[in-house]
């Protein structure tokens, strides 16, 4: 039985895909899970697979085309199957920007108007089509666009970005539920995390709130003071809709770099080489433990105090700006997290990162020292409540305890604070843990 | 753990009761000299005698509020009806005097009252004497309502009744009288109100349900699972307080559920929890809510349409099977 093919929502924000390349040409044998497409996404190449199996019997986009999200982008069925009912019928509403030959045409009821249609033996045609209703097959899309899910699946397909549209049902007349879900996110590589087991925790973000944050780190529920509430309120109306003020320190890095040093030395026959950013992240992921506040997220309705640290590191590529995401960056070691940000940052430049490496972070750090930047304000990313921007290390002249001008490696450090969240005095206490940490690295293993 | 049938397991927990506290009396039609219509208070005239046992003319009305009237002198009544289809009779005394006094007192007033019975249908005894009223009394706040489905849960629900100082209504399964269990010898044996028990895990699909319903559940669970359906079996025990956290956790386990009650559908317990999960739950559900009630007539005495009326297991499991879109 035919399976038709849609552009997919292989990013949590994506609205739309190019396709990039055709894997398969019509004609070509197809089994499910095979690799049909390249898919450009607002954030990487992803990979389109099939989710049925027989021959890839029509495509309805060429290479380089666009199409939104639950479009119908090709069909898969039978060598001998009769194809034409299917050939204009149960696309969601928009059509494929480009050139889409076929997917234009009206409504698949009105049977007929397939334009090419061969029609051979329409009643025969017609029958195995409709006749195998509740099956895979039936696009949940019903009428007039209403999509038929179920609200447990509306919520699995929110967590785990999936548009329930481009999702086929296997319900009663095509109603999307759980299992349908599951399977896609198994088959689409989404964050397969997001099942069932994972509780309301994103479930329960207010739409109205600016920002409803998506990280994965479980948090602690702050409540909000009415002083909070004035101090957001007032604020945001001031500088909105995140308030953002900044707060510079510099830090001595002759220690960090010493350390780093004696490090890359050490480990050198591993393939450690760990950069000054490195340590950076490192000190921050601490420095976040004992300053839960600026490891949080504002939501208009309480304040996320991640129990994890999931730093967020920009990576500048091409086409933009893309934060690899290291994970419990508290518990893991320099060295780690020095291969980590290596292997995701050159996944990112090729565009190959896959969603859950670039979401979920909990706090995010840019760095611009290697271009010479010596101080700037980053902006931060929401729902974050701070971004630290790093600047270049460099010889200062500095006056020492004991009244004496002495060179010294300094790098200045900006951090961006969403004020709803971070009062300066907060921000402050944790540039100064983060201080403390960078001139006396050994506090960090202490 | 002594096994006893349910009637049995009633009389051992009044008889414990009025054992413990001399406040404890029992009347009602034919409770004393004949023991009881279905024999739940043998030999309680013999122990107690006839100030503790009241045999009553055929008055609902009148003994309802007799000891409604007791229970506001601060004794504690338990008012046995020969069956729930009586107690129609009497339904002013309950809704209207014993679920209201303590509010309307301002808390002078305690009601420790429990009003007894046999309720649902038995075997072709037509329409007036085939009843599942729990629904209605529980619509009433103020009054407790509670539906033992097992021996166990007879004897703990009811010592609890008796000890709770608030009128609890306690519905009987009229055919679970001879049903055996084990039932705790103990003598604070004690059911709290407003707990729930699951009776059977399950991770496919739940059914809740209460009183006579439960084995009605259990065999469908029991069938199903020879087809590789897990079933979970939710026996709410007490519909108020209603034990709902119960209700969640087991939605929130499998996101699908069938409602069984004895009584109809319109306005019925299941009613209700179809519109609570929904408040509360929504996105926990991955289909429709379904229920299994009797049908919307009034008991026919015929015996082929009396079981075409009632819930059967062939019912529940067709509801489950639609559920589980098999």
């Amino acid at each position: 039985m035919a399976t038709k093919v849609y552009m997919e929502a292989l990013s949590p924000t994506m609205e739309e895909g190019r396709l990039v390349t055709w894997l398969k040409a019509e004609g070509d044998e197809v089994k499910e899970g095979d690799v049909l497409a390249e898919v450009e996404t607002d954030k990487a190449t992803m990979e389109l697979a099939a989710r049925g199996s027989g021959v890839l019997r029509k495509r309805f986009i060429n290479e380089g085309d666009t199409a939104n999200v639950g479009v119908m982008i090709a069909i898969v069925a039978k060598a001998d199957e009769d194809i034409s009912a299917l050939e204009g019928g149960g696309t969601s509403a928009p059509a494929p920007a480009a050139e889409a030959p076929k997917a234009e045409v009206p409504k698949a009821e009105t049977a007929a108007p397939a334009a090419e249609a061969p029609k051979a033996e329409p009643a025969q045609a017609a029958a195995p089509a409709a006749a195998a209703a509740p099956a895979p097959a039936e696009a949940a899309q019903g009428e007039g666009g209403r999509v038929k899910a179920s609200p447990l699946a509306r919520r699995l397909a929110a967590e785990a970005g999936l548009q329930v549209g481009a999702v086929q049902g296997t319900g009663p007349g095509g109603r999307v539920i759980r299992r349908d879900i599951q399977d896609a996110v198994a088959r689409g590589g989404q964050q397969a995390e997001a099942q069932a087991s994972a509780p309301a925790q994103a479930a329960a973000q207010p739409a109205a709130a600016a920002v409803a944050p998506t990280t994965d780190a479980r948090f602690r529920e702050h409540p909000i003071s009415q002083m909070r509430k004035a101090i957001a309120r007032r604020l945001a109306q001031s500088i909105g809709p995140v308030p953002t003020f900044y707060l510079t320190v510099e830090v001595d890095m002759g220690e960090a770099m010493a350390l780093r040093g004696r490090i890359n030395e050490r480990f050198a026959k591993e393939g450690i080489k760990t950069s000054p950013n490195d340590l950076v992240i490192k000190a921050v992921s601490m420095a976040l433990r004992r300053h839960p506040f600026v490891n949080a997220a504002w939501t208009g309705d309480s304040i996320h105090l991640y129990e994890q640290v999931h730093i967020g590191v920009a990576v500048a590529i091409e086409e933009g700006l893309i934060t690899p995401v290291i994970r419990d960056a508290d518990r893991k070691g320099v060295g780690e997290i020095s291969a980590e940000v290596k292997e995701l940052a050159g996944r990112a430049r090729e565009k190959k990162l896959k969603p859950e490496e670039f979401t979920g972070s909990t706090f995010s750090i840019s760095n611009l020292g290697m271009f010479g930047i010596e101080e700037f304000t980053a902006i931060i990313n929401p729902p974050e409540a701070a971004i630290l921007a790093v600047g270049a290390i460099g010889p200062k002249v500095v006056v020492d305890d004991s009244g004496e001008m002495v060179v010294r490696q300094r790098m200045r450090m900006t951090l961006s604070c969403d004020h709803r969240v971070i009062d300066g005095a907060t921000g402050a206490a944790f540039l100064q843990t983060l201080k403390q940490y960078l001139e006396e690295p050994m506090m960090m293993v202490a | 753990m002594a096994v006893i049938t349910y009637r049995e397991a009633l009389n051992q927990a009044l008889a414990e009761e009025m054992e413990r506290d001399p406040d404890v009396f029992l009347m009602g039609e034919e409770v004393g000299v004949y023991n009881g219509a279905y024999k739940v208070s043998k030999g309680l005239l013999e122990k107690f005698g006839d100030m503790r046992v009241v045999d009553t003319p055929i008055t609902e009305l009148g003994f309802a509020g007799l000891g409604v009237g007791a229970a506001m002198t601060g004794i504690r009544p338990v008012i046995e009806f020969m069956t729930w289809n009586f107690a129609i009779l009497a339904f002013d005394q309950i809704f209207n005097s014993a679920a209201k006094m303590r509010s309307m007192s301002g808390g002078q007033f305690k009601m420790p009252i429990t009003f007894r019975g046999p309720t649902g249908a038995a075997l072709q005894l037509a329409a007036q004497h085939s009843q599942a009223l729990e629904s209605q009394v529980a619509h009433y706040p103020g009054v407790k309502v509670v539906v033992p489905g097992t021996p166990a849960d007879a004897k703990g629900l009811l010592k609890a009744a008796i000890r709770d100082d608030d009128p609890v209504c306690v519905f009987e399964g009229e055919m679970l009288y001879n049903l055996k269990g084990e039932v705790p010898e103990d003598d604070d044996y004690i059911i709290p109100l407003g707990v729930a028990d699951l009776k059977r895990e399950g991770s496919d699909v739940s059914i809740i349900t209460h009183g006579k319903m439960i084995h009605t559940a259990l065999q469908a669970a029991a069938q199903m699972e020879k087809d590789g359906v897990s079933v979970e079996v939710l026996d709410l025990r007490s519909l108020r307080p209603l034990d709902t956290d119960a209700i969640m956790r087991t939605v929130a386990k499998t996101n699908r559920v069938v409602l069984v009650e004895e009584g109809w559908a319109f306005g019925g317990i299941t009613a209700t929890i179809a519109a609570m999960i929904q408040e509360e739950a929504f996105d926990m559900l991955d289909a429709p809510i379904l229920r299994v009630t009797q049908a919307d007539v009034p008991m026919p005495y015929a015996k082929a349409m009396e079981k075409a009326a009632k819930p059967s297991v062939e019912l529940v499991i067709q509801k489950l099977n639609q559920v589980l879109y098999r």
